[in-house]
C-alpha cells in the first residue's frame, strides 16, 4: 500500500482519501516517515515539524468528515523556503534570514491551505532562488536523488530532490531563469512555469520581480495542472498579478495531439548540446510524431543574447530587491558595528553569501550614474528582440520543445567556481523568463550515467493548458515520469 | 572594459557590503569574467527598439485610499533584531 501511495498521482491520492482507505493524519504520517528516513543523505527539507503537520492533516481530516471534497484535500505538500509561512522558519536558504519566523503567509500558501492541502516542511534552495545547483545555499547543497555525487539543479533543487525522493507528493517552486524547469530536468520530474502574473508574487521573497513566477512541480503534467488549479489568481497585493477570467488548466489534457504543431528553434539544437540530452529529446519528438503531431523548425535568433542580458537585469533587480536586507526590521544583524552605515554593511557582508554578493555588485554597478543606458537599457531593448522572436515563431507553431538543459546533473564542485560556466546552464530557460512565457519540463529519458533527461515546453503566452496537454499525452505514451530511484523505496 | 579594485569598492559602498581585501581581489577578477561575457550584448543593433521593462503589458492599477490592513505592528516586531516602545532600533544618526 505505503508503495503505491508514494508513487500514486494526485488525483489517486485524493480518490484513496476520498474513500477513506487513508486518512490525511496517515498520508502525512508516510511521507515525514519518509522523510526522517532519507533526508539525512539528501538534504532537501530544511525545516519539518511533525506536531505542526499533524494538526493540519487532521484538521484537513475534519474537513473532509463535515462533508467538504476538494481535488486536492487533505493531500500533503512541501513549500520552497522562498514562501512566507506563517508561524515557520523561512529562511530563502540564506544565513541573513535564519532567524526569520514569518509572521504571515504567501498567497500561494494560503491558496494551497484553502484548497486543504498539508504542509510538509520547507525545502531547501539556493541562496535567494540564485544559483543553478543549490551549492550556493547556506544550509548545504541537496544532493541529487540519483545520484547524491551530483547536483540536484537549482534554485528549486530541494524541491525537485523531494519529488525524485518520493518525500513529498507536490511541491512548489520558483522560476527566474529556470530555477524549476532545470532541477526538474536535473531530477526526472515535472516542473511547470506559469506565464508572468499567473499565479501571485505576494510573500514569496523577491530575486528579479519582473521575472519571478511561483510554479508546481510534482511527478506528472496532470498533478502540476491540478496544483496550478489551486495556485493560480488575481491577487490585489501583487502588483503586476493578472486580472483574467478562472482557467480550468486540466480542462485540455485528454485532447488528441492529432495536429498539433510543435515548433523546435534551431538554436536550441546545435552545437551547446550533450549528444545523450540530443538523443533523448529527439527521442521524444518521435515520439510526438507518432501522437499525431508535426514538427516544424523556427529560429529565435536572438536567443543566444539571453543569458548576458539576463545577467544584467536580473541582478540590477536583486540589487533593488535585497536592499530591504538591512539589519533593521528582519534578519541578521551584525554583533558589532561604529555607525548606522557600518551596521548595514557588516549585517549584509555576514548574512549574504558570496553568489548573492556578486550579483547585488553587479546589479548595483549596471544601475550606477554613467552605466544604466550601456548596460541595463541595452539589455532592456535586447529583452525586446527576444520576446519578439517568440511572438514570430508562434505564428507557425502551439508549442515550442528542446532540452531544459544542455547536460546531465553535473558533480557537486564542477562548475562552482566559475561563474559564467554555471550561468550557462541554464541557457535553454532563461529566454522564456525574459519573454514572460510558460514553459514546462517532463522526463524524457535517461543519459549518461543513468541520469535523467527533461524536454522542455514552451507554450504561448497564457498557453498553459495545451502545453499541459502536450505534456500530459506524452506520460500516457511513456512511462520515464514515473520512475523512481530504486535505492529509495 | 575593466573594473579595477578601487571601483570594486565604490560598488561595494553603494551597494552597503563591507568587502575584505580578499573579497575584493576575488570580486574584481570573477566581476571582469561576467562583464566580460555580457560585452557581447553591446554589439547588438538596438536602435529603435523599444526597452521592455516588464513581462507583461499591463498599467498599474489604482486602488480606493482606504484602510485595509489589519494592525500586526507586534507580529511583524517580533521578527526585528532591536524595538522598542513599537520602534525600531538603529545606532544614533543624528549627534
Amino acid at each position: 500500500m505505503s508503495t503505491n501511495l508514494i508513487n500514486a498521482s494526485l488525483k489517486e491520492l485524493s480518490t484513496a482519501l476520498a474513500e477513506k482507505k487513508v486518512s490525511s493524519v496517515e498520508l502525512a504520517s508516510l511521507f515525514l516517515d519518509r522523510i526522517e528516513k532519507f533526508n539525512p543523505a539528501i538534504n532537501a527539507f530544511v525545516t519539518v515539524d511533525r506536531a505542526k503537520t499533524l494538526a493540519q492533516a487532521a484538521e484537513a481530516d475534519a474537513r473532509r468528515a463535515g462533508g467538504e471534497i476538494g481535488p486536492l484535500l487533505g493531500v500533503p505538500l512541501a513549500h520552497k523556503d522562498i514562501f512566507c509561512t506563517e508561524g515557520w522558519l523561512t529562511t530563502c536558504g540564506s544565513k541573513m534570514l535564519n532567524n526569520f519566523v514569518s509572521p504571515y503567509d504567501a498567497t500561494v500558501v494560503t491558496k494551497l491551505k484553502q484548497a486543504g492541502m498539508v504542509t510538509l516542511g520547507k525545502v531547501n534552495m539556493d541562496e535567494f532562488a540564485m544559483g543553478s545547483s543549490n551549492e550556493t545555499s547556506h544550509y548545504g547543497p541537496v544532493k541529487n536523488p540519483w545520484d547524491t555525487n551530483r547536483v540536484p539543479g537549482g534554485s528549486s533543487g530541494g524541491s525537485a530532490a523531494s519529488i525524485a525522493a518520493r518525500l513529498a507528493p507536490a511541491v512548489t517552486g520558483t522560476d527566474t531563469g529556470g530555477s524549476i524547469r532545470q532541477p526538474a530536468s536535473l531530477c526526472g520530474l515535472t516542473g511547470l512555469k506559469p506565464t508572468y502574473g499567473v499565479v501571485s508574487r505576494y510573500g514569496m521573497i523577491a530575486f528579479a520581480s519582473s521575472l519571478d513566477q511561483a510554479g508546481p512541480m510534482a511527478k506528472s503534467a496532470e498533478d502540476c495542472a491540478l496544483l496550478l488549479n489551486a495556485m493560480a489568481g488575481f491577487d490585489e497585493r501583487d502588483s503586476t498579478s493578472l486580472q483574467r477570467e478562472t482557467e480550468d488548466y486540466a480542462r485540455d489534457l485528454n485532447k488528441p495531439l492529432t495536429g498539433l504543431r510543435i515548433g523546435l528553434p534551431t538554436e536550441f539544437f546545435g552545437p551547446g548540446m550533450d549528444d545523450d540530452v540530443r538523443a533523448a529529446v529527439e527521442a521524444a519528438l518521435d515520439q510526438y510524431r507518432k501522437l499525431g503531431a508535426t514538427t516544424v523548425e523556427i529560429s529565435l535568433p536572438n536567443s543566444g543574447l539571453s543569458v548576458p542580458a539576463y545577467y544584467v537585469i536580473a541582478p540590477a533587480e536583486a540589487s533593488s530587491n535585497l536592499s530591504r536586507f538591512d539589519g533593521v526590521r528582519y534578519g541578521h544583524r551584525a554583533a558589532e558595528y561604529t555607525d548606522l552605515n557600518d551596521m548595514y554593511a557588516k549585517s549584509r557582508a555576514q548574512g549574504f553569501g558570496a553568489e548573492v554578493k556578486r550579483r547585488i555588485l553587479i546589479g548595483t554597478y549596471v544601475l550606477s550614474h554613467g552605466y544604466y543606458d550601456a548596460y541595463y537599457l541595452k539589455a532592456q531593448k535586447i529583452r525586446r528582440l527576444i520576446a519578439n522572436d517568440f511572438a514570430e515563431a508562434f505564428k507557425v507553431c502551439d508549442v515550442i520543445a528542446g532540452p531544459a538543459s544542455p547536460s546531465v546533473a553535473f558533480k557537486f564542485g564542477e562548475k562552482s567556481a566559475d561563474p559564467v560556466q554555471m550561468y550557462l546552464s541554464d541557457i535553454y530557460t532563461i529566454s522564456t523568463n525574459l519573454a514572460g512565457l510558460p514553459g514546462m519540463s517532463l522526463p524524457c529519458g535517461f543519459g549518461k550515467d543513468e541520469m535523467p533527461v527533461g524536454l522542455q515546453l514552451i507554450g504561448n503566452w497564457f498557453g498553459e493548458a495545451k502545453m499541459l496537454n502536450a505534456a500530459h499525452q506524452y506520460q500516457q505514451a511513456t512511462d520515464w515520469h514515473l520512475r523512481m530511484p530504486a535505492d529509495l523505496a | 572594459m575593466s573594473l579595477n579594485l578601487e571601483e570594486i569598492g565604490r560598488i561595494a559602498k553603494l551597494a552597503r557590503l563591507e568587502l575584505s581585501p580578499a573579497e575584493a581581489e576575488n570580486t574584481l577578477t570573477q566581476l571582469n569574467n561576467i562583464f566580460g561575457f555580457i560585452e557581447q550584448l553591446q554589439a547588438v543593433n538596438t536602435d529603435g527598439i523599444e526597452p521592455m521593462a516588464h513581462a507583461v503589458d499591463v498599467v498599474q492599477r489604482l486602488r480606493p485610499d482606504a484602510v485595509t490592513e489589519s494592525d500586526r505592528r507586534a507580529a511583524f516586531q517580533a521578527v526585528a533584531p532591536e524595538t522598542e516602545a513599537g520602534l525600531y532600533l538603529v545606532p544614533k544618526v543624528i549627534e
